[in-house]
C-alpha cells in the first residue's frame, strides 16, 4: 500500500490544505471544455441560464393559456396588417421572422469570414447583420405601438382573455430587449474588427461568441414564432 | 492527474493561422435557404388555416426542424466537443419535467374554475 503523499511543499503562511484543493479541483474545470475558447464556454453557460428565463416565461404563457376560461385572442387576425386595401394575416410578424433569420445568416459567414482573417468583410457582415437587427427592434416599435392604440394592456385587451396582453408585452418585450443588446454588441464587435483589434491579437473568437448571442437570440425567436404567434 | 497527451496544440494558441471554426460558406448559404423554406411554411400553416391536430404537429416540426439546424450549423454545436454539447443540451431537459408539471396543474385550475365559475357567474 502507498499513501497519497503531498509533493508541494506546505507554505507557513498559503491558504489551508483542503481550501487549496477545492480551488485545484476547480482549476481542472478548464480541462472539461478542452480547446475550446474560453469565453466561448462561458457565453454558452450564459445561454443556457437565458434558455431557462425565456423557457419560464414560455412555460408560464402555457399554464395561462390552457387555464383561461375566456377565449384566446386570435394571434392570426391581431396582427394582421391592411396592405393595399387587403388584409394579410400574421404578415409583419412573417417580415420580422425572415429579417432576423437573414440576420442570423450574415451572422454565420461573418464568422466565418472571421476565420479565414478577411477584415473588412467580417466588419461589413457584422455591420449588416446589426443594421437587420435594428430594423427588426423598428418593426417591433411598429407592433408595440399598433397594438396599445388598439387598446391592448397588460391587464385588458378588446378580443378575449386578459393574459394576451401580459404574455404578449413580457415575452417580445424581453426578446426585444435581447436583440437591442445584441445590435449594441455586434457593433462594439465590429468597429473593433475594423480597427484591426483581432488582427493585432490574433484570435477573432470574439466574433464567433457574439455569433453565439446572435444565434440564440434568432433562436428564442424560433420558438416564440411557433408558439405565441402560430398556436 | 492522468491526462492523454494533447495532439494538437491549443487552437487559440495558434497565432497567425487558420484556428477555430472553419467550414465551407456553402454550408451556411444551404441553411439559410432551408430556414427560409421552412419559415415560409410555417408561415403557410397559418395563412392557409389549417386546423386541429394537424397544425399543431406542423408548427412543432417547423419549429424543431429550424432549431436543431441554427444550433447544430450556425451555433457550430454539431462540431463541438461532446463535453461542451452535453454540458449545454442536457439540463434543458429538466424544463420537460417543468412543462409536464405546469400542463397538469393548469388542466386542473381549467376544470376548477369551469366548475366554480361556469354556472353561476
Amino acid at each position: 500500500m502507498s499513501t497519497v503523499m503531498r509533493t508541494g511543499v506546505e507554505e507557513p503562511d498559503g491558504p489551508p490544505p483542503a481550501l487549496r484543493d477545492f480551488a485545484d479541483d476547480w482549476a481542472g474545470d478548464q480541462e472539461t471544455f478542452r480547446h475550446v475558447h474560453w469565453g466561448k464556454a462561458m457565453m454558452w453557460i450564459f445561454l443556457l441560464s437565458d434558455t431557462f428565463i425565456f423557457s419560464s416565461f414560455l412555460v408560464s404563457y402555457m399554464t395561462m393559456r390552457s387555464s383561461v376560461v375566456a377565449p384566446w385572442p386570435n394571434a392570426s387576425e391581431v396582427f394582421a396588417l391592411t396592405i393595399a386595401g387587403q388584409s394579410i394575416p400574421l404578415i409583419l410578424i412573417a417580415i420580422m421572422t425572415f429579417v432576423l433569420i437573414s440576420s442570423s445568416g450574415t451572422m454565420a459567414m461573418a464568422v466565418n469570414m472571421g476565420y479565414r482573417r478577411n477584415r473588412k468583410a467580417t466588419a461589413a457582415l457584422m455591420f449588416a447583420t446589426a443594421a437587420l437587427g435594428a430594423c427588426f427592434v423598428g418593426m417591433q416599435a411598429f407592433e408595440w405601438t399598433k397594438l396599445i392604440h388598439e387598446g391592448v394592456r397588460p391587464w385588458a385587451n378588446p378580443w378575449g382573455a386578459e393574459q394576451f396582453g401580459a404574455s404578449f408585452f413580457m415575452i417580445t418585450g424581453f426578446h426585444g430587449l435581447h436583440v437591442s443588446v445584441g445590435v449594441i454588441m455586434l457593433l462594439t464587435v465590429a468597429s473593433k474588427v475594423l480597427r484591426g483589434h483581432y488582427d493585432r491579437s490574433g484570435d477573432y473568437s470574439a466574433v464567433e461568441i457574439a455569433g453565439l448571442y446572435w444565434h440564440f437570440v434568432d433562436l428564442v425567436w424560433v420558438f416564440i414564432f411557433a408558439f405565441f404567434y402560430l398556436w | 492527474m492522468n491526462h492523454a497527451p494533447d495532439p494538437a496544440p491549443h487552437p487559440v494558441a495558434k497565432a497567425g493561422h487558420a484556428s477555430g471554426q472553419q467550414h465551407p460558406i456553402g454550408v451556411y448559404l444551404k441553411v439559410w435557404g432551408y430556414l427560409f423554406v421552412l419559415s415560409t411554411l410555417s408561415y403557410l400553416v397559418d395563412y392557409f388555416e389549417v386546423e386541429g391536430l394537424a397544425r399543431w404537429l406542423l408548427i412543432l416540426v417547423f419549429m424543431l426542424l429550424k432549431a436543431g439546424l441554427i444550433v447544430a450549423i450556425f451555433m457550430h454545436m454539431a462540431w463541438e466537443r461532446m463535453a461542451l454539447v452535453y454540458a449545454i443540451l442536457v439540463p434543458p431537459l429538466a424544463l420537460g419535467t417543468l412543462i409536464f408539471l405546469m400542463w397538469i396543474e393548469a388542466d386542473y385550475t381549467f376544470w376548477t374554475r369551469i366548475l366554480f365559475f361556469g354556472e353561476n357567474g
